[in-house]
């Protein structure tokens, strides 16, 4: 009752402020932010391995360091991929129900590949990946 | 009219997508690490497969573009550089320095003897 919205502006949930159009653009930044050092840390982290035998990418994946930003990279590029995929289809695809669609397959997608990834990655942390 | 910001912007779009992709290979890469020697010996015959290695030169040039031209968005998005000559020339910029980052990572890349995986 004290919100300045109007009751129909809640129900159509339409307009910037407070939408989740804002959500969307600040997490994009977010993300964005925190990519740029991860991202970079990956690929010269990856290429300054001596090579790229199992032996050596589980004792580099072994170490704390490396588990705490690797863990960090994956969720953050996921969700960051998961924020422009949608974008991406919301922008070209018009048809409602294709659209839906595609939504929901992108969005479980990427929530598959998260925790694949952290389950991959905290598995040959601790030492259990045979 | 500015086609250049078009161009950036698709290209930016695609990257994306490029790297989104990018995030499956990763992912296997991950889990047959996990999987124990003999699941990591048999992705690294798939992941050393000829065709594969465009796909990785590929990703790596779409890391440096979509690396680069995030990080103009997000000095876009402080209100600086944002005239119409200064994104035509931070563009170019982008260009450049993407191609000479892809070379550089590149040629590091080589250095596994072809075989990115």
């Amino acid at each position: 009752m004290n919100s300045l919205r109007s009751p129909l502006r809640r129900v159509t949930g339409l307009g910037a402020a407070g939408s989740e159009a804002v959500h969307h653009w600040w997490m994009q930044r977010l993300t964005s932010i925190a990519l740029v050092p991860l991202s970079v840390w990956f690929v010269v982290s990856l290429l300054s391995l001596p090579g790229l035998d199992r032996a050596t990418v589980v004792t580099w994946m072994m170490q704390s360091w490396t588990v705490v930003l690797l863990v960090l990279l994956v969720l953050v590029a996921t969700w960051h991929s998961q924020l422009g995929v949608r974008v991406v289809i919301e922008d070209y695809v018009h048809t409602t129900g294709t659209k839906t669609l595609m939504l929901v397959v992108v969005t479980f997608a990427h929530a598959l590949i998260a925790l694949s990834a952290v389950f991959a990655i905290l598995k040959v942390a601790f030492g259990s990946a045979a | 009219m500015s086609r250049y910001t078009l161009v950036t912007s698709i290209v930016n779009r695609f990257s994306g997508l490029l790297l989104s992709a990018g995030l499956l290979l990763l992912v296997y890469w991950l889990i047959s690490v996990a999987g124990g020697p003999k699941a990591y010996s048999r992705a690294r015959a798939l992941l050393s497969l000829p065709p594969l290695q465009f796909i990785y030169w590929g990703l790596l040039v779409a890391f440096c573009y979509h690396l680069l031209a995030g990080i103009r968005h997000l000095i876009w998005d402080t209100g600086h550089a944002l005239e119409r000559s200064q994104a035509q020339r931070s563009s170019w910029l982008i260009g450049l320095l993407t191609l000479a980052l892809a070379i550089a990572l590149g040629l590091w890349l080589v250095r596994f003897g072809g075989h990115a995986a």
